[in-house]
């Protein structure tokens, strides 16, 4: 982030800085339109919300492992109204859970790949300035900025904060405490940032690539980027409508959601009623499916990156592999309803969900399978952002061979609603998303900053998170096969959940260890700022643009425009000098 | 800058025309609703005026009629297909419910 | 990083063959299609749901309280006022800034008229009637209260910027005429947009 005093050595004749004068500390660090800056801060910002949201968890963990048993030294933290002697309520456990995926979600992950690594990443990546609308940037920052403040602020409120789930699924959600509110105007903010966002990405990339760089010889990361801008700017548009449709609800009274005669608790709802809560459902999912391929696409693009990088070897399937990409970013919009097959819907539209669900599984395969033989007879340099980028290939195996069986109806029937699908979904986004965003740390950390991150704190990180990470999840599985329901503030309650309370307590020490294991990463992402070892602008010897700006670039990003002569992985080329061949050296500087 | 001018002054006329015709359109659409079609009839004409109208606006206020950037059209296909599904596929939902079981044989 | 180092801006890209506002306006309305979409087929689910009879039955025309004549009249509005804003572009493409202007002015006048017009002889008279039909009477008002508040709204965030550029925006006129044209080009498509929307709000809410 300390570009500022590179800004004096690129003032070449090409620059027009006339109109640029010396930027006061609040223009230049706070309220920056450079996509470098509004990068970090996303990420930052993200990492933060990450590390919060999976502080509620661990939180949530204790009472499910030790239902009833009082939360010791950190009980205390929280007052009497939420966790009374230190035992949690159930109402602020669901507040915990609801939160923990709004947060997750909204304003963790997403922020973290798309704002965070695309803002930083890809204008480098297509050898542009900036993005095309940079205080639009800004823009889209400060909203997201506000967005979760207010869903922070909403803990605060009387009845704390949300507690219907991050689905917020009607009537529950409408007739819930004042957070919920909170949350609604939360999510306007969050997803107005989100639309600014996807809006300059998608332009900057048709736009602003440097000359040379046709649509096939991007980097995977900018496609995986471009793929996902459009998922984010048409598909969330029905959430924001649904979010003000709820509001209505709970401020204004009217009855989107609510239907006619509700009882709540034995008291009779006065809303004049004829309302659908299934209306809700269809708004909500039809976002909220394709942001599950917002959660993992830029993730894949990350870890394409540093496979090449580490394997010296050109993507297998490159044209097959942005032909998938296109084709899962189109069927997303059209299988949300597999989360509704317990809602009562009839067999024929069943039926055209899960088919278009089990078609929608093979270009993620396809994907999968094309980073697995890239690594085939290849020279692997286990540097740490390999070995987060290796891992994630199995762990999204699971992730997405489990969700087979959820866009079958009839075994969905089973499974909807239980810890399986907690197991599932986890484990695309954990040891899948934040691997791959691990990855893209390590890998671009010493392009932010000009120094590595330290290699034997990387490893350390790597294996304990790993290892802890597979015993926090892998035992959803057996629970929600035996049936342990999902949101459940005691599973003990129940027989089923008794015997395989073991599980719980298993996922609940995997939990607490894994947040011990991200001590290392963090005492690595700080102190090397200060004290890593300094490198040269292209530590990998990778061929893709963003390397061949200074570490860290300055402001306007390179000195000379480049051009583009050929793909983004030559590595390994017969009869080139090195084993790489950067996109922009002329066949005379290879 | 001339062959711009010769350009948009061509485009006033068709503005103008476009502007008789959504006219027009309107009072028709009006004068319509007062007949009564059989079954969704009524629903069907108002929205294919309202297309045609909106069509209208599409192509020559919004210059789409001259627009060659293949980005703008890529982005308008899918937003119309993804427009479409949002528009069907919830209320087929609904409609594809099986029929309410009044009386099973088992339990009680 | 200003306008004088990012390309494009102005003139059409070689190969997209388009400005870049141009281009993020046209994905912006997209993203807006989505937005009032999803209003749209709340309404239908809503009105194929609606029970036959008692306080949620959708209602019948008469007890819309929705005058067609007013309705119509906004709708005329609308229309007018979109001829307008494609000549300001028109005029401001053919280096005629004082008739841009005025045809800018026309477009603005002719906005607030349709804001007033909705407020005073439609939604005041509607919270001031007795009863008074709000959004919790039933779904037919709550659906016609948050698709013409919106689609209202978006009203007011055109009229915002058109008194931008009426106002401190036109000093870019002097600067870069070009680019100004652009920028009203660029509203224009928004406020095409906005007539749009109406075009099918007004037999949706209003006729059938």
């Amino acid at each position: 982030m300390s570009h500022g005093s590179n800004d004096h050595h690129h003032h070449g004749p090409d620059h027009h800085h006339h109109d640029h004068p010396e930027l006061g500390w609040w223009r230049k660090y706070v309220f920056s339109t450079d996509h470098k800056v509004i990068g970090v801060w996303y990420a930052v910002t993200a990492l933060v919300f990450l590390l919060l949201g999976f502080s509620l968890v661990m939180t949530m963990r204790w009472q499910l492992a030790y239902p009833g048993q009082p939360l010791p030294v950190i009980g205390a933290l929280f007052s009497e109204n939420v966790m009374p002697g230190g035992v949690m309520l159930p109402e602020f456990y669901n507040s915990l859970g609801a939160m923990h995926g709004t947060i997750m979600v909204f304003l963790g992950i997403v922020p973290l790949i798309v704002g965070g690594f695309g803002n930083y990443v890809m204008p480098l990546q297509i050898g542009a300035p900036d993005m095309a609308f940079p205080k639009i940037n800004m823009a889209s920052y400060w909203v997201y900025f506000v967005g979760g403040i207010v869903m922070l602020a909403s803990f605060f409120a009387p009845g704390g904060a949300a507690n219907s789930g991050w689905t917020s699924y009607t009537p529950l959600s409408v007739t819930a405490t004042a957070g919920q509110t909170w949350w609604l105007i939360g999510m306007v903010f969050l997803i107005t940032s989100s639309l600014l966002g996807s809006l300059n990405f998608i332009v900057t990339i048709i736009q602003l690539r440097a000359n040379g760089l046709s649509f096939f010889r991007l980097p995977f990361f900018v496609w995986s980027q471009f793929v996902t801008a459009f998922l984010l700017l048409l598909a969330f548009p029905p959430l924001e409508a649904a979010a003000v449709l709820q509001l209505m609800d709970r401020v204004a009274g009217s009855s989107f959601f609510m239907p006619t005669g509700l009882v709540v608790s034995g008291v009779v709802q006065s809303y004049t009623g004829g309302g659908s809560p299934l209306l809700w459902q269809h708004l909500f999912w039809f976002l909220a499916h394709p942001e599950v391929y917002v959660l993992i696409l830029p993730g894949m693009g990350m870890v394409a990156e540093v496979i090449t990088s580490n394997t010296r070897k050109p993507l297998w399937g490159y044209r097959v592999m942005v032909y998938s990409l296109v084709f899962l970013g189109f069927m997303s919009f059209i299988v949300w309803a597999h989360h509704m097959f317990i809602t009562g819907m009839g067999t024929r539209i069943s039926a055209f969900f899960a088919t278009t669900t089990m078609i929608i599984s093979i270009p993620s395969v396809v994907i999968l399978t094309a980073l697995v033989i890239t690594l085939y007879r290849s020279s692997i340099r286990y540097t740490v952002p390999m070995l987060f980028a290796l891992a994630f290939l199995p762990m999204f195996a699971i992730g997405g061979l489990t969700g087979l069986p959820l866009g079958l109806p009839a075994a969905d029937i089973q499974l909807h609603d239980t810890y399986y699908v907690i197991g599932h979904f986890h484990y695309v986004v954990a040891p899948g998303t934040i691997f791959a965003a691990f990855a893209g740390i390590y890998h671009w950390y010493p392009k932010v900053t000009g120094r590595s991150m330290n290699a034997a704190l990387g490893k350390i990180h790597f294996w304990l998170s790993f290892i802890f990470i597979n015993a926090v999840f892998t035992p959803m599985f057996f629970q929600g096969m035996a049936g342990v329901s999902r949101r459940l503030y005691d599973q003990t309650l129940y027989q089923h959940g008794v015997e395989v309370q073991g599980w719980t307590i298993m996922s609940s020490w995997g939990a607490w260890m894994l947040g011990l294991s991200q001590v290392p990463f963090i005492l690595n992402f700080f102190l090397s700022m200060r004290a890593g070892r300094k490198v040269a602008d292209n530590p990998w010897e990778s061929t893709t643009l963003e390397w061949a700006a200074p570490s860290p670039p300055p402001h306007g990003n390179f000195a000379t425009v480049p051009v583009v002569y050929r793909g983004p992985y030559e590595y390994s080329v017969p009869g080139t000098k090195r084993d790489f061949f950067p996109q922009h050296l002329t066949k005379a500087e290879a | 800058m001339d062959a711009a001018h010769a350009d948009v002054s061509k485009h006033v006329k068709a503005y103008l025309a476009v502007f008789a015709a959504l006219a027009i359109l309107t009072i028709v659409t009006v004068l319509v609703a007062q007949i009564d079609f059989p079954g969704a009839g009524n629903v069907i004409v108002a929205l294919l005026i309202a297309a045609f109208k909106a069509s209208l606006v599409a192509a020559i206020f919004m210059h789409l009629k001259w627009e060659r950037a293949p980005w703008i059209w890529i982005s308008l296909v899918f937003c119309v297909v993804f427009f479409a599904v949002l528009m069907a596929l919830p209320v087929l939902t609904t409609n594809d419910v099986p029929p309410r079981v009044e009386h099973t044989s088992w339990g009680r | 990083m200003s306008v004088a180092v990012l390309p494009h801006t102005v003139k059409p890209h070689p190969i997209t063959g388009v400005y870049s506002g141009k281009l993020g306006t046209w994905l912006f309305l997209a993203s807006e299609v989505m937005l009032f979409g999803a209003l749209f087929s709340s309404y239908v689910l809503l009105r194929v749901g609606a029970p036959h009879e008692g306080p949620a039955a959708w209602p019948t025309h008469d007890q819309t309280h929705l005058s067609w004549k007013i309705g119509g009249l906004n709708t005329i509005v609308l229309i007018v006022s979109s001829v307008t804003m494609v000549m300001a572009w028109a005029n401001l493409k053919m280096n005629k800034f004082a008739k841009g202007k005025m045809y800018l002015a026309a477009t603005l006048g002719l906005a607030m008229t349709f804001i007033i017009v909705k407020l005073a002889f439609e939604y005041i008279p509607k919270f001031t009637h007795e009863p008074p039909y709000l959004p919790s009477t039933n779904n037919f008002f709550a659906l016609y209260f948050t698709m013409t508040g919106l689609h209202g709204l978006h009203v007011l965030g055109g009229v915002i910027v058109i008194a931008y550029f009426l106002g401190p925006g036109s000093k870019l006129w002097h600067r870069d005429p070009e680019y100004f044209t652009n920028r009203i080009e660029c509203t224009g498509l928004y406020w095409h947009f906005v007539d749009l929307v109406w075009i099918f709000l007004f037999p949706v809410l209003y006729l059938l």
